[in-house]
């Protein structure tokens, strides 16, 4: 099957600077794709390619298998919903909807009961008279979606359409919009430099940086199989240490910090040497707290150390542990059934990890 | 407390009360009580509404004033014309640096006084001007021609003196048209005309109306231009106020005109607002 979006080497030039380097994916027909990388890593760029807005610099875009090199905005089967959703001031929500309608010469009864249909799917029957600024940011944002489902794209855009609101509506709306995707039974390409929305809602998700993609997986991949320092330090949190490999023995590694803490790590497969500086990075959740060492003695890395402070965060809860012989302070994720809840500034902990757990990777990648 | 804020709100305000008072009220109340006055004697005036019916009966003046109105009315079209592209391109194509050169160069001109420049028209019209010498000397005609003293003159005139405040309000909501909004209307199937008819101009409608209004009033208003270009018998109706305050000094009947051009400018502005479904409030807001 042809999937409903393929990028081919693309390239983007502005003067000097390349927004976009090379750049290759796939997106098969239905599925939930994101791109997630840092503020200014060309990400738009890539999006208004796609949408015709602006012209690769070299390399192809095809939907459904069709080049869409030379075809104006207006002519592709892509629609995009705007990082400020760009709903039209002018008209009411009704006519908002049924403005792609109209342009291409449908009737009218037919765009009456289209877009009474799309404001059902989208949760807001009878808001077809209001206008624009009559609505909350959550429902400008369905109605900034529905405006471009009921052109039937073959692929929808998603620009961080939700950059502009607050925390609490962000995390509705991520489960909506994944239920949204699946209502409409589209294939969507969502941009974000939010991990969390990337993960919570992709079938796929490409990092991107400084134009080129990092790494492109499921979330599960980039988060526990990082490809590289740059998506192991931007996709999830993780405790980083830089040091000096001493010893490699089959898939695992030893290595010495700047701050003098020997630890295992395991490579994954990745070319490293004895004598290399390396970044090794431990997520906080696959570090255990224990009271005594005897409890940690199954794992290779352990620390004693004491807690210097504590960060309440309800089932995110963390504390930052500061190592007996100095080095930087290690956050450790709290174990949730309760044990810990009488856990204070001060008092001594063991922390400790397998070297399983432990990503290595060249220093300098990032 | 309250009492120094309501000191400060009357101090800021009592500036443009006196502008609104002295300059505004006072001549316009005194020019309405002159023109109810009908001289019946040497020295002897009579309350009577004399000189407007003067207004209506004679044709000539209500001939002049249509033809005013009608020409402002073109010069209006014309103006926004020409105006909107160049307003839409300094607002939306134009770029950083270019922007503000191509705004300042739509300025430029207004750094001149109305008479010197409405002068570089003549000297450019007239018959032995520039425009006559160099269709002499290309062979187009061979004798010189009269290009000043007729309509046309009149409105290019007109056209040129209002361009500023045309494209100023134009400019400025066109540039409140957030860029993402148009391309919108592009992702979403539309071409460049429907693009500008259903988003572009309802959106600037506020720029377009506030310009109009104000380059109509201008051009009904306006003096230097028709009577340069025009020339003194050009039917202007400032110039048979002009003519009636100045030559005639018929104060009187010079005060009912004033009155008769801002009472029907103010229908013909209403009549325009009506017509296109704009509100006043709109417009400034
Ligand atoms: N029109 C342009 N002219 C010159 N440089 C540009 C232009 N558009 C983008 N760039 C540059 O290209 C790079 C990528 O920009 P882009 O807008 O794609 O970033 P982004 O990933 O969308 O960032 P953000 O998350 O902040 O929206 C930036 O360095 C930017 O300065
Ligand atoms: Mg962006």
């Amino acid at each position: 099957m042809t999937p409903d979006l393929e990028c081919v080497d693309l390239i983007r030039r502005f003067g000097e600077t390349t927004a976009v380097d090379n750049v290759s994916f796939e997106v098969p027909a239905g599925s939930f794709f994101s791109i997630l990388g840092p503020s200014g890593c060309g990400k738009t760029t890539i999006m208004r390619m796609i949408a015709g807005f602006l012209d690769p610099t070299s390399g192809d875009i095809r939907i459904k298998g069709k080049s869409m090199a030379g075809v104006a905005p207006n002519k592709r089967p892509v629609n995009m919903v705007f990082q400020h959703l760009a709903l039209f001031p002018m008209m009411n929500i009704a006519d908002n909807i049924g403005y792609g309608l109209r342009r291409k010469g449908m009737a009218r009864a037919e765009i009456a009961r289209k877009v009474d249909e799309a404001l059902e799917r989208i949760g807001l029957p009878g808001i077809g008279k209001r206008k624009v600024d009559e609505l909350s940011g959550g429902q400008k944002q369905r109605v900034a979606i529905a405006r471009c489902m009921v052109m039937e794209p073959d692929v929808l855009l998603l620009d961080e359409p939700l950059g502009a609101l607050d925390l609490k509506l962000r995390e509705h709306m991520k489960i909506e919009l994944k239920a949204l995707q699946a209502a409409f039974d589209t294939t969507f390409v969502y941009i974000t430099h939010d991990q969390s929305e990337a993960l919570v809602m992709s079938d796929q998700i490409a990092v991107m940086n400084k134009g080129v993609f990092e790494q492109v997986g499921t979330a599960r991949e980039l988060y526990y199989r990082p490809e590289s320092a740059f998506v192991a330090g931007f996709v999830g949190d993780s405790n980083r240490w830089r040091g000096r490999i001493e010893r490699i023995e089959g898939g695992e590694m030893e290595m010495r910090t700047e701050s003098g803490l020997s630890m295992r790590g395991a490579l994954h497969g990745r070319q490293l040497s004895a004598g290399d500086t390396a970044d090794i990075f431990v997520r906080p959740e696959a570090i255990r707290v224990a009271r005594s060492e005897t409890e940690l003695a199954s794992f290779d890395n352990r620390i004693s150390g004491t807690v210097s402070s504590l960060l309440f965060n309800g089932a995110a809860s963390r504390v930052l542990v500061q190592g007996g012989d100095g080095g930087e302070q290690i956050e450790v994720t709290l174990p949730q059934s309760g044990e810990y809840a009488t856990l204070s500034k001060g008092d001594p902990v063991h922390i400790g990890w397998s070297g399983e757990q432990g990503n290595c990777f060249p220093a300098g990648a990032a | 407390m309250k009492a120094e804020a309501k000191l400060g709100f009357v101090l800021l305000l009592t500036p443009l009360l006196l502008w609104l008072v002295l300059l505004i009220f006072i001549p316009h109340i005194d020019m309405f009580l002159v023109s109810l006055r009908e001289r019946v004697g040497v020295g002897k005036y009579e309350t009577s509404l004399a000189n407007y019916l003067t207004f209506f009966r004679e044709p000539l003046y209500l001939w002049t004033f249509l033809r005013t109105a009608v020409m402002s009315t073109v010069a209006t079209a014309i103006t926004l014309l020409i105006a909107f592209p160049v307003s839409y391109y300094i607002a939306k194509i134009a770029k950083g640096r270019m922007q503000s050169a191509l705004f300042l160069l739509c300025l430029i001109p207004f750094y001149v006084s109305e008479l010197v420049r409405t002068f570089g028209w003549m000297i450019l019209l007239r018959e032995t001007g520039l425009v006559s010498n160099l269709l002499q000397w290309s062979g187009l005609v061979d004798q010189p021609v009269e290009m000043l003293y007729n309509d046309a003159a009149i409105m290019v005139g007109l056209v040129y003196t209002s361009m500023l405040f045309m494209v100023v309000p134009l400019v400025t909501t066109l540039e409140s048209l957030d860029d993402s909004v148009i391309e919108a209307g592009y992702d979403l199937g539309g071409n460049a005309f429907s693009v500008m008819r259903e988003i572009v101009i309802p959106h600037a409608a506020p720029g377009i109306v506030s310009g109009c209004i104000v380059v109509f009033m201008l051009s009904l208003g306006n003096y230097l231009t028709p009577t340069m270009l025009g020339g003194k018998d050009s039917l202007w109706f400032t110039q048979l106020i002009y003519s009636q305050f100045i030559v005639r000094f018929n104060w009187e009947l010079g005060a009912a005109f004033g009155f008769m051009l801002l009472f029907l400018s103010s229908v013909i502005v209403w009549g325009m607002l009506r017509l296109t479904g704009q509100t006043l409030e709109k417009t400034m807001g």
